[in-house]
């Protein structure tokens, strides 16, 4: 059982979190990317969030196929918001379920590890000075050799 | 063909999307990019350095060495953000 979504909508992390159940596995990992508190960096305003549609979708399929090879997996649902988002927002949510928790842990952190360098998303930080695209970072090219 | 920029590219092309037609002396990504940066100054801005360019072909990850033909649907974007 998968899911993959590209939404502007905010997702529902009870009714995802039920999904991932009904599987009837004992262990389900969820993981939720949130657009980070303005008290550490008091200058950010928003984050506008670009993608490409149908090639999106396609990568994230790939990655979970990746996944679903290497742990034994009874369900994975990866969303993904797009459009402009406000601090403390959800950007991201990943969840698996296996009958084993290491497995589980294991694979969503290995979901968002690609997630990161291989799906075609981009974001551009609205602060009170301008906007600016983020620049993609060493240390998430970094988390991916530990799959490797 | 179909070509299709995105992010900062996409705001140095002035277009998300454009049609052409692929020359006849333009067989890779590579001099597809030198093409295309003849097009305008925002074009030649974006492409300048394609170390810093990833590259799909039909919404496939791809590199500057590969093919290309008229048919083909090309994005070029820089590295990707999301999560």
């Amino acid at each position: 059982m998968q899911k993959i979504l590209i939404s502007e909508a905010d997702f529902d992390i009870k009714a995802e979190y039920a999904a991932l159940k009904k599987t009837g596995v004992g262990a389900v990992v969820m993981f939720a990317g949130i657009v980070r508190d303005t008290a550490k960096d008091p200058q950010l305003v928003a984050m506008t969030l670009e993608h490409y549609p149908g090639m999106t979708e396609q990568e994230i399929d790939n990655i979970i196929k990746q996944a679903e090879a290497r742990w034994p997996l009874q369900g994975v649902r990866v969303i993904h918001r797009v459009g402009r988002l406000l601090p403390e927002e959800n950007i991201v949510f990943v969840g698996t379920a296996s009958a084993h928790r290491a497995a589980a842990f294991e694979s969503a952190a290995f979901i968002m590890d690609y997630l990161k360098t291989n799906a075609p998303f981009w974001k551009k930080e609205e602060s009170k000075t301008g906007s600016v695209w983020v620049d993609a970072r060493q240390v998430d090219e970094t988390a991916l050799k530990k799959w490797q | 063909m179909k070509i299709l920029y995105f992010a900062w590219m996409r705001e140095h092309t002035g277009c998300s999307t454009e049609e052409i037609r692929l020359p006849e002396n333009v067989a890779n990504i590579s001099e597809l990019a030198r093409y295309l940066r003849g097009r305008s100054a925002g074009h030649e801005a974006a492409l300048r350095n394609l170390k810093t360019v990833r590259v799909a072909i039909n919404r496939k990850y791809a590199n500057l060495e590969s093919p290309i033909t008229d048919s083909d649907e090309i994005a070029f974007f820089p590295p990707v953000t999301g999560g």
